[in-house]
């Protein structure tokens, strides 16, 4: 049976097991029928024409665990952000771990989907939220066919989230292959703050697909920091589709730090909806062997006086392949635009391929749209010089590597989420040569 | 100190340096001079080991051991340093950061520990200030929009961060008022010692005023021509390059 056919007739099963008058059940049978017309995307669709996921499509996924697999805290430490005060909302197998968690009802909503698709006390953020901004896209609409927990977060108006919030999802590799799809909501009311971390990880050598979606609303003046963390194993393959509604004045950032995993996808797409908002996207790619990273992004500019940055790095060795699908879409009331898109490349390899393809849709007149992309090598002078002051070749192709990158950095706001990203690019270089901003 | 021996070096298959001879001790300050196009720089990237030019003939010995064999890295840990005509930009990396990395790889290759970060801000502190730099200044990116004054304070600062045995200042003086001249010339006299050597190369005989010479050399065509004390810069500079060419006949 091809995984399409078994999550199609699957699905049944995963509607047992919730009452069918709940609006979810709805939702979920809607989104069963689209993902069953529309399948897994393949090449011949424009936006996934340099990306193939029939190698990891053919593995037999385990969609439920079966076996509940504990994990104690000191075993996954290293992949917890831990120099730093946090809310965690931790996953095992896609079961939710409150041994690992620390969850909070204090001002704030920080949670599981699982209780908020289920108790009445969430309802009505639910129905105004929920499956709202996703586009219902096949890899979407099979998120939300889905649907069963990941975590939500609810900050209501004027609120601060006083500790960044760590999501992170952990296989174990006792149910064999599996695959996984989360769903995230994050809801920002009026004037509310929030920095959320989010983690993909694989514990064992066993293959894992996950297929994870993400809904961002953020309402008037609201400030939202979203970094994504993948650096998961060669076994790991990863679809992450984020979809972020912006409004009046907010600020929504996502930094993508994609350095491990096998086939990576990253779908970002920001509605902007209201004036003098700023949509920040930002991602550093580091990646060998046959490694795979395609990001897609989608900039839509509905209102007049807004802005967004786009600044994307990538370090391609031996045989990786990168895609920077880059799309800004500026509607004709959109006046007084600024969207900036830059995506620089940088090749070690001769065996290395990077797709680089921005695409501008401009319709209003009087706006400011700039877009760059460049591909080349590291800077030979630029080794000599560092060479000349005593820096080894190895360490100065290293120094050039995190240079070239930094400018992505220079804009995470949490200083030791800087330090740890800091590190395991470092690592990824494979050198360790004191880099202290 | 150095020795330069019958050195023939060039760039795909074009002779650019013709047999250098040339014998430096401790202590001494050399001038190279010459007409634009002579092999002035390609001398100073020789010395230093960039790797686009290719020695044919010759050998340079930095107290007694050859350099020709050794990386650029392996030649700064011996001693070398080069300030650069044209110091590359590279945006992400502050001056201090790379200052650091820079002494804790030179201290790492002789089998030393990190400098200790105290002893480190204060030797950066008191360097910077021999060079009348702003601390501003030494967490902006390397190079990245300094002025053409400040790009070689920079360089100047970094030697003498670094304090090399030999130090080639290429052009030092190119794009430099006369205030900012004067600073970086401190500088160096301040670094100069009865250990170490300075290998002057310039256009101009102006630097010369601040930095004085022992030797003077005059290079043309690929081959020191000429060589003599500081006042054979002062000819140079009243006489031009022509008659020494005719003279020669370079």
């Amino acid at each position: 049976m091809s995984l399409k056919d078994k999550l199609v007739s699957n699905h049944i099963v995963l509607q047992e097991s919730i009452d069918a008058d709940s609006p979810i059940y709805g939702i979920r049978n809607e989104a069963i029928k689209t993902f069953e017309a529309e399948g897994f995307p393949t090449k011949k669709l424009e936006n996934w024409k340099y990306t193939s996921l029939n190698s990891i499509l053919k593995e037999d996924y385990n969609i439920f665990p079966s076996k509940e697999a504990a994990l104690d805290f000191k075993d996954v430490k290293q992949y917890f952000l831990n120099d730093v005060d946090t809310y965690k909302i931790v996953f095992v197998d896609g079961v939710y771990s409150s041994y690992l968690s620390e969850t909070t009802h204090d001002g704030i909503d920080v949670c599981t989907m699982g209780a908020a698709l289920t108790k009445p006390k969430y309802k009505q953020v639910i129905d105004v939220y929920f499956n709202k901004i996703a586009k219902g896209e096949s890899m979407d609409a099979l998120n939300t066919a889905y649907a069963k927990d990941g975590a939500y977060i609810y900050i209501p108006k004027g609120k601060v989230a006083q500790k960044p919030i760590q999501i992170v999802h952990f296989s174990t590799g006792a149910n064999d292959a599996m695959m996984l799809q989360p769903r995230n909501l994050i809801v920002a009311e009026e004037n509310s703050e929030v920095q959320i971390i989010e983690r993909h990880q694989s514990l064992s050598d066993k293959k894992v697909l996950t297929n994870v979606v993400t809904e961002i609303f953020a309402d008037k003046r609201a400030l939202v920091d979203y970094y994504k963390i993948q650096n998961d194993k060669l076994e790991a393959s990863l679809i992450d589709t984020t979809e972020i509604e912006q409004h009046k004045e907010s600020i929504v950032s996502v930094h993508t730090f994609s350095l491990g995993g096998n086939i990576t996808r990253n779908n970002l797409n920001f509605y902007q909806k209201g004036e003098y908002m700023d949509s920040i996207l930002k991602g550093v790619t580091i990646i060998e062997g046959k490694q795979h990273v395609d990001h897609n992004t989608l900039v839509h500019h509905i209102t007049p006086n807004c802005e967004s940055h786009q600044d994307y790095k990538g370090i391609f060795a031996e045989k990786s392949t990168g895609v920077f699908n880059g799309k800004v879409v500026v509607e004709k009331e959109a006046q007084k635009t600024n969207a900036y898109q830059s995506n620089n490349n940088i090749l070690l390899d001769d065996t290395a391929t990077i797709n680089s393809k921005p695409q501008l849709e401009i319709f209003a007149d009087d706006v400011r749209c700039s877009h760059g992309c460049t591909i080349g090598q590291l800077d030979e002078s630029a080794l000599f010089y560092l060479q000349s002051r005593g820096i080894g070749e190895k360490e100065g192709r290293a120094l050039l590597m995190y240079a070239f990158a930094n400018t992505v950095l220079s804009s995470v706001k949490i200083p030791q989420l800087k330090a740890r990203i800091t590190k395991l690019i470092a690592k990824k270089i494979g050198v360790n040569i004191g880099f202290d901003q | 100190m150095l020795s330069v021996k019958n050195l023939h070096a060039g760039i795909e298959e074009k002779d650019i340096l013709k047999g250098i001879n040339l014998e430096m001790k401790a202590g001494e300050v050399h001038a190279i001079m010459g007409p634009n196009g002579s092999g002035k720089s390609t001398l100073a990237s020789v010395i230093a080991g960039k790797e686009e030019y290719e020695v044919s003939n010759g050998d340079i010995d930095l107290n007694g051991e050859s350099l020709l064999e050794m990386d650029p890295e392996e030649r700064a840990h011996e001693g070398v340093f080069l300030s650069f005509q044209y110091p590359v930009e590279i945006p992400g990396v502050s001056v201090t950061n790379f200052i650091k990395t820079a002494i804790n790889e030179t201290r790492k290759a002789k089998g030393l520990e990190d400098m200790p970060a105290s002893e480190m801000l204060k030797k950066i502190k008191e360097k910077a200030e021999l060079l009348e730099m702003d601390r501003k200044f030494l967490s902006r990116s390397l190079n990245v929009g300094f002025s053409g004054g400040e790009k070689k304070r920079n360089e100047i600062f970094q030697m003498a961060m670094l304090e090399p045995k030999l130090a080639i200042l290429d052009e030092t003086d190119s794009g430099l008022d006369i205030d900012a001249l004067r600073i970086v010339a401190n500088g160096v006299n301040k670094l100069k010692s009865e250990d170490n050597a300075v290998l002057v190369i310039t256009h101009y005989q102006r630097l010369l005023d601040y930095i004085v010479p022992d030797f003077v050399h005059v290079l043309m065509n690929g081959k020191i021509v000429r060589s003599g004390g500081k006042e054979l810069a002062l000819e140079l500079e009243e006489k031009g390059y022509d008659w020494l060419k005719e003279e020669v006949g370079a």
